[in-house]
């Protein structure tokens, strides 16, 4: 077993042992289960919206290089810097040389998980850049040095009491139990920071190509200042996130709330198409668009799992998948949890190391009936195996299933191998649920059916012939 | 009707009675029952663990069986959707790829079957209880089943249906992944199984035998005496 696997087990077998912890989560997302539905029914038809998001998704996934070339061509006619990066590596260093050239002090930054993937603020505090995360909960997630939980919510592990905790002993700030004290203790901090900021760094929810702008869509503001207040914007997004036409986030933008929030809008939605023009009073110098790939284009060469470019990374398959439920989002290892980091980081980062997250999956399909933009997940997390087997069998599975295969295919040895368990199964209570039970990996935590005295067909040929 | 019974592997070996409910329930409403018995398992185990090679070795077992069925019934909407849903994608390409796709099409879950099929819902049943269902995945997301069972039940006379909160929630079993990832299964079975004590039911009824094989693990070492049974015995109860 790689590392990986073994640590996801790990941290699996932690998580699910930890009552209270799931007990929060779920609690946590009950709430969300209310508003989405509450917000789901506002819409004329949720499959309907459903059905033309994908195909919507399905048509810029297809022709990436016709609306990815008009989105660049239009948003550097008014001046903004296109960077086409190959690799997070490349990514990373045009960041780093922006930043080196115009003598950047201070970085502030909105919330962007294309930035986690690439590990962007490693990468730039190791250059003795400060990079200061302004959305709330990227924020708190920072002062602990962890990573996001979750893609959406990434403080949604922590109570109110642990971030009070955390700010008294991070920001010296006096102990509250009200969410809108601690809010404002993060305030006081941020808004200084954005004045001292020389570089706002952005990700993008959509690309609009018609138009040449990126929206992006938000609750607290931070994200706006974040882009207008410093001198320069870099904006770094998946080259997935390309949409045709600018009347589309009249869909997507309402979907993504509700998928992503359960709210019918966010409270601010922004459409950014350039730096300062002439004329203008505020606004940043220079903006600089760096489009990743990072293996996307592999996606893109899979016929079967291209669909998963159609993300809008909305969260909907974590919230409802019962793994996540169960194992929270640190067991994974991944910038991308749940059911869609499941089936992605295979592609984006190596099948063999990272196949066990597409097998821990019951299949239950309730992600894929999550999903806004109708990605296939379950079936592709089933792909993913299948895929991995064939490339590089578990000597033990192939053995085992060459067997089963072979005894299904002998239908009266398969009957006699099934009596001799019979045979067999009386002696198993003296082993049950010790390192010599055969089914421990059952036994240890549930009980196990006991074979009938005789088969079903056994019985049928003995009452009917 | 000729109807040609497909009885899953677990069911044969563990759950005989719930075959037998199915064979009484067809022919009561006047139907032939018969059941090929060439039959073993439908592949699922190798399918769902990636090795699809070992799976159509299985699968082929089930085509032959089933070759001159005109429709084939079975009382798991997991293997039956492995059947339906599954076996085209398996043999896409195969020699065998048509007769796949025509054993999918002939293929129904119990439920489905009676309801959309023979359009019954009354069966005269009779079962004295509160009882919950358990929307098993594979019965509900692939093949659609939800509206079925509960129709089905809403005409056995003495019962009440005590919907849970957790109905279409995953029981946690996922064929290899119940012993492959042991905790994460059962934390899913932990979950479902305090949503079924919440409704105060004395029986949990499910379309499919393999969840209440992992619903009935958990509740016997919990030591609940609250019972599990398929929907096919509850509809042969009378």
């Amino acid at each position: 077993m790689t590392t990986f696997a073994s640590e996801f087990k790990k941290m699996a077998g932690r998580y699910t042992a930890d009552l209270t912890h799931r007990a929060f989560i779920k609690k946590a997302l009950s709430g969300y289960y209310q508003k989405r539905d509450d917000s789901k029914a506002s819409f004329q038809s949720w499959q309907g919206a459903r059905d033309l998001a994908a195909e919507t998704k399905y048509e810029a996934v297809n022709h990436l290089d016709r609306y990815l070339v008009e989105f660049a061509e239009k948003i550097e006619a008014r001046g903004a810097k296109i960077f086409w990066a190959p690799s997070a590596r490349e990514a990373r260093d045009y960041i780093l040389g922006v930043a080196r050239e115009n003598g950047v002090r201070s970085i502030i930054k909105s919330k962007t998980m294309t930035s986690e993937e690439i590990h962007l603020n490693d990468a730039l505090e190791k250059e003795g850049y400060g990079v200061f995360e302004s959305d709330l909960g990227e924020y708190i997630v920072q002062l602990r040095k962890e990573p996001p939980y979750h893609l959406v919510f990434p403080a949604m592990h922590l109570t109110r009491g642990q971030i009070s905790d955390l700010f008294q002993k991070e920001l010296g700030s006096a102990p509250t139990d009200s969410p809108e004290e601690l809010t404002m203790i993060a305030r006081r901090v941020m808004r200084r920071k954005y004045c001292e900021a020389d570089m706002g760094i952005s990700g993008a929810n959509f690309a609009v190509a018609e138009t040449g702008m990126i929206s992006i869509t938000e609750n607290e503001g931070n994200a706006r200042l974040t882009t207008s207040l410093p001198r320069i914007h870099v904006a770094i997004l998946g080259i997935e996130k390309v949409l045709p036409r600018l009347e589309d986030l009249a869909l997507f933008l309402p979907m993504l709330a509700t998928a992503g929030a359960g709210q019918q809008m966010t409270c601010y939605n922004t459409m950014y198409g350039g730096p300062r023009q002439p004329g203008e009073i505020d606004g940043p110098e220079q903006m600089h668009v760096v489009l990743l790939d990072n293996r996307r284009t592999e996606l893109l060469a899979d016929a079967e799992q291209r669909d998963t470019l159609g993300c809008i990374r909305c969260g909907a398959c974590l919230n409802v998948c019962p793994i996540f439920k169960n194992v929270g989002g640190y067991s994974y290892g991944t910038t991308y949890q749940g059911p869609i980091g499941s089936v992605i980081t295979p592609h984006l980062r190596g099948l063999q190391d990272w196949k066990h997250l597409s097998a821990a999956s019951s299949l239950c399909g309730a992600c894929t009936e999550a999903c806004p933009v109708k990605i296939d997940l379950h079936h592709h997390l089933l792909q993913n195996r299948r895929n991995a087997a064939a490339a590089k069998p578990v000597m033990i599975e192939k053995i085992s299933f060459l067997g089963f295969a072979w005894l299904m295919s002998h239908p009266s040895i398969y009957h006699l191998a099934a009596k001799l368990g019979r045979v067999f199964q009386p002696l198993h209570p003296i082993v049950n649920g010790t390192f010599l039970d055969p089914l421990i990996a059952w036994t240890r935590s549930r009980a196990f059916p006991n074979l009938a005295p005789t088969s079903f067909h056994e019985q049928w040929k003995k009452s009917r012939k | 009707m000729r109807i040609s019974l497909f009885v899953p592997c677990f069911v044969d070996q563990i759950y005989p009675q719930v075959a037998w409910s199915v064979v009484r329930v067809l022919e009561e409403l006047g139907h032939q029952v018969d059941f090929p018995e060439g039959q073993s398992c439908c592949g699922q185990p190798p399918f769902n663990t990636g090795y699809w090679d070992e799976a159509r070795t299985a699968a082929r077992v089930a085509l032959a069986a089933f070759r001159d069925s005109e429709v084939v019934v079975g009382p798991s909407g997991s293997c039956v959707a492995m059947m339906k849903v599954f076996y085209p994608q398996l043999f896409k390409g195969d020699s065998q790829e048509l007769e796949a796709r025509e054993l999918a099409a002939k293929t129904h879950e119990f439920s489905s079957f009676l309801v959309n099929t023979l359009g019954v819902t009354d069966l005269g049943a009779k079962f004295e209880g509160k009882v919950t269902f358990h929307d098993g995945c594979h019965g509900l997301r692939e093949l659609g089943v939800k509206k079925e069972p509960r129709a089905l039940l809403a005409n056995v006379r003495g019962l009440e249906l005590l919907e849970m909160a957790e109905a279409e929630s995953c029981c946690g079993f996922g064929g290899t992944f119940a012993v492959k990832f042991p905790t994460i299964s059962t934390a899913m079975d932990e979950v479902k199984c305090a949503s079924i004590l919440e409704t105060g039911a004395d029986v949990v009824v499910s379309n499919d035998s393999s969840c209440l094989m992992q619903i009935r693990g958990m509740l016997d070492k919990q030591k609940s005496t609250i019972r599990s049974l398929h929907l096919a015995e509850v509809l042969a109860s009378r």
